[in-house]
């Protein structure tokens, strides 16, 4: 990790008719950083990330993206400054093999490379994510933790220099749970800065460096897991749901043996 | 260009290569209007495939860029006095420089909202049509018997503009599986797929899709300047018939939605079927009837066509299919 | 500039046939409102009602009026029938599959009824006589026509508000899956809402037919005006639909003393484009 700032987020507001989904956000990623974004449901984690990758543009505030204002570009161009998205909601192009989803990826991702060689990129990236055998399978036709991976791959393919993820362990078992994390970790290895959305409080613990804590819009919180874990704004937050609240202080004791492996 | 390699590609020219110019070998005049109604519903077919089939906008209004690219090119040539080939040309560019400009407002709709924009632009276009003093109003243009001198007299004439239709035809789908198996093809397949998820990939879909609505055009308006030099005559009616849009939507529908070679033989099963209905008694009276309820039972049971049905057999047929 | 009691007139003429437009588009608007389905038949079905009312007039001699119920209970028949066939089945698959499976059932339709009627054109041979206003004369067949229309909206009000069938159908038109969890029958509400499409349009058609002369195509103008009056009134809402019908009846009653009669298509359809792109949910609906 660099002290290079990649992505900063500047007074970011975003509404819709009288609702602030998110209201005046400002934190920054460095390079090389995997940031953790968390918050209740409904605190506006993914539509901070339909700014970032040009879904909507802000209503206030700007993202800058390497130096560049890139708040209000549609979300094609985003896309090839670098920064590539795993969406909540899976998205496969069903009718298009897995292989062609990511070819599509790797092809009008950042290099904008040609077919062959996206083609070549595709591969190595199905290997990675462990998709490789289905590649000849329609997208529509895997299941959930494969279209999962399948966004994953469609992502990395675009050889981003940021990945946000959103949610991408929700759903899976627990061993594909670990699986994924793993994956997670490698991505960071290949020097790609990551901003992962993540309702599952130990895994995201455990592989962030730091956590930014959204609740109704706005940012309560922001710091290393275990500061924010033992923030007293941030544990109100989740009261709505005091599971999640015994999860959190829990949860912390696990990321502090996480945290030994010296991972970053 | 590994491309064009593919065996698939070769097989379907060269069968409708053999099938356009049989008739000039037999010198049959039956046959060749028989081949020139195929063949056009070939090349209506396969570019409408390339918006409706690759890109997934369902396009209501196709004809009328055969009905535009048809008038543009019959009044160069009947009243300018241009020869065939440049007419068509100029047609076709006009014609694929107004789809442009349309495309990027229109296409900003999507689903039912551009396929009913694109019936309103197709009945527009008739309705101004028909009220264009150069374009004849709505008794349209004829061409002088005269003019056909030209080319070495009438039959000589018709001759002509079938082998031009032979080679456009064989163009559009060569132009057709290119675009399939391009980078930018498969930017429109997803697009189709999703097209907010297209865009977050990377993908500009608002130029994509105006390119595949202005190359959509392109060949529909020569064979549309084609078809009325060989009929002597265009009027509003046959230019802009909303019922030709729709039978060339069921032969994609017939063959296989989003393939190379599904219009091509859907346009020949249709056609065939539809001489058949025509000429035999019984049913020459239903056959429209008939034609419905082939399309339904299609839409309900076998709704990716038959090259779509193929291809879902296998992996290998999905690739060798294309 | 032509008189003033002649573009009255004809302004007149056009708002009363601008009612019976309004009611066929009713027809179509109602069925995209519920089921997200444009119908591609609704042509042929109107024409349908144009011949229902011919020939139960012609041939058992009924009064037109009296004939136009027997019309719409067929039309309610035919459309329920038009469901089970062709829309249930793909009524969650792509809108190209909806749009070719009503699409296919236009065929059938002009194919047999051109075998059975032919294209030769029929007329309801029947008047009323006309009605003298000042200067202006219009037709009583026109005024009936327009009142039927009105009557029909209401009647259609009457039930989609105060019936408990009605409100079955609003709730599915509004959200299928949670009108499901709540225990209505969807299928049944889908294929009734169909069929009452299809009654307004034979209703329409029936009406239509009272005015003027037609044959087995005549329906399809009817489909491309009810398109355009749709896209006016705003997709989906029936109160739309007859405002819709009443512009475009005064577009058409306006031009003609201004221009050759040729061009109101030319400015219908433009209207119809232009308005798509820039309010596609219609000039009466929200943004
Ligand atoms: N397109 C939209 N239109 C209207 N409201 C929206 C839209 N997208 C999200 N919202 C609302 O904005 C709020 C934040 O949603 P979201 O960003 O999805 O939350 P999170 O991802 O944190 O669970 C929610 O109240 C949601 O209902
Ligand atoms: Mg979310």
């Amino acid at each position: 990790m660099t002290d290079q700032v990649i992505l900063q987020i500047e007074g970011v507001t975003k509404r819709f008719g009288g609702l602030v989904a998110v209201n005046q956000v400002s934190f920054e990623i460095r390079e090389g950083e995997i940031l953790g974004l968390i918050g209740p449901n409904g605190a506006g984690k993914t539509t901070l990330f339909n700014v970032i990758n040009g879904v909507y543009a802000p209503d206030e505030g700007r993202v800058i993206f390497r130096g560049e204002v890139i708040s209000g570009l549609p979300s094609y161009e985003v896309a090839r400054k670098g920064i590539a998205r795993a969406h909540q909601v899976v998205r496969p192009l069903n009718e298009l093999t897995v292989l062609e989803n990511v070819v599509v990826g790797a092809a009008y991702g950042r290099r904008n490379l040609p077919l062959g060689e996206a083609a070549r990129v595709a591969d190595e990236v199905l290997e990675f994510v462990g998709l490789a055998p289905k590649r000849h399978l329609l997208a529509g036709k895997l299941n959930v933790a494969e279209k999962k991976r399948l966004e994953m791959a469609r992502a990395l393919a675009a050889q981003p220099y940021l990945i946000l993820l959103d949610e991408v362990l929700a759903g899976l078992n627990p061993g594909e749970v670990a699986a994924m994390l793993d994956v997670v970790r490698q991505i960071r290895e290949r020097g790609i800065t990551i901003l992962m959305i993540e309702h599952l409080m130990h895994a995201v613990m455990n592989v962030s460096d730091r956590i930014v804590v959204l609740d109704y819009g706005s940012k309560i919180a922001m710091g290393t897991p275990q500061e924010v874990a033992n923030d007293p704004k941030v544990i109100e937050a989740y009261l709505g749901d005091p599971k999640m609240a015994q999860h959190l202080l829990e949860e912390q004791g696990e990321n502090e043996e996480g945290g030994a492996d010296g991972h970053s | 260009m590994k491309r064009l390699k593919a065996p698939a590609l070769w097989t379907i020219l060269a069968a409708v290569a053999v099938a356009g110019i049989w008739p000039l070998l037999n010198r049959s005049a039956t046959l060749r209007e028989d081949m020139f109604l195929i063949l056009m519903f070939v090349t209506l077919a396969s570019s409408l495939n390339i918006l409706l089939g690759y890109t997934g906008y369902v396009n209501f209004g196709h004809i009328v860029f055969f009905g535009l690219g048809g008038y543009i090119g019959f009044y160069l040539i009947s009243q300018q006095g241009w020869h065939l080939i440049p007419a068509a040309l100029a047609a076709a560019l006009v014609t694929t420089l107004l789809a442009a400009l349309m495309g990027g407002a229109v296409l900003r709709l999507r689903g039912a909202y551009f396929a009913l924009a694109t019936l309103g632009i197709n009945e527009a276009t008739r309705a101004f049509v028909t009220n264009f003093k150069p374009f004849g109003e709505a008794t349209g243009l004829s061409l002088h018997f005269s003019r056909y001198q030209e080319y070495g007299g009438p039959a000589s004439a018709l001759w002509f503009t079938y082998a031009l239709l032979v080679i456009v035809t064989l163009v559009t789908l060569l132009v057709s599986y290119l675009v399939k198996t391009s980078k930018f093809g498969l930017g429109l397949m997803a697009i189709r797929e999703d097209e907010d998820a297209a865009m977050v990939l990377g993908i500009h879909a608002p130029r994509a899709k105006t390119i595949a609505f202005a190359l959509s055009a392109f060949f529909p308006a020569i064979v549309g300047t084609l078809f009325f030099f060989k009929n002597g005559n265009i009027e509003p009616g046959d230019a802009f018939r909303l019922h030709m849009s729709i039978e060339g939507i069921v032969m994609i529908m017939l063959g296989g939605f989003g393939t190379v070679t599904g219009p091509v033989i859907g346009s020949a099963v249709y056609e065939r079927l539809r001489g058949y209905l025509l000429t035999t008694p019984l049913f020459k009276d239903l056959q429209l009837f008939f034609a419905g309820m082939l399309l339904l039972i299609i839409i309900l049971f076998v709704p990716s066509g038959f090259i779509g049905w193929l291809r879902e057999r296998s992996a290998r047929l999905r690739e060798v299919l294309q | 500039m032509p008189p003033p009691d002649v573009i009255l007139a004809s302004v007149l003429d056009g708002l009363l046939l601008g009612f019976v437009y309004g009611l066929a588009a009713m027809g179509l608007t109602l069925i995209w409102g519920v089921m997200e389905v444009i119908n591609l038949a609704h042509g042929p079905v109107i024409t349908l009602g144009m011949f229902g009312l011919f020939f139960l007039f012609q041939e058992l001699g009924l009064h037109p009026y009296l004939a136009l119920p027997l019309v719409v209970v067929g039309g309610l028949l035919l459309g329920l029938l038009i469901y089970g066939v062709a829309v249930h089945r793909v009524l969650d698959a792509p809108h190209l599959s909806t749009l070719l499976a009503t699409f296919s059932v236009n065929m059938m339709i002009i194919g047999l009824g051109t075998a059975a009627f032919t294209t030769t054109p029929r007329n309801v041979d029947f008047s009323l006589g006309a009605v003298e206003i000042g200067p202006l004369r219009l037709l009583g067949t026109r005024v009936v026509a327009a009142l039927a229309a009105v009557l029909f909206t209401l009647a259609l009000y009457a039930f989609l508000y105060r019936t408990r069938t009605g409100k079955m159908v609003r709730a599915v038109a509004n959200n299928r899956a949670a009108a499901e969890l709540m225990g209505i029958p969807s299928t049944r509400i889908l294929a009734l809402s169909f069929g009452i499409g299809t009654l307004l349009a034979t209703g329409a058609g029936g009406l239509i037919a009272t005015l003027f002369p037609f044959n087995i195509f005549t329906g399809g103008v009817y489909e491309l005006k009810s398109f355009v009056i749709c896209v006016l009134g705003g997709l989906g809402n029936p109160t739309g639909a007859l405002l819709g019908g009443i512009i475009l009846g005064f577009i058409e009653g306006f031009i003609p003393p201004f221009l050759p009669v040729g061009w109101t298509p030319v400015i219908e359809f433009v209207l119809f484009v232009v308005i798509l792109l820039i309010r596609p949910s219609g000039l009466l609906g929200a943004r």
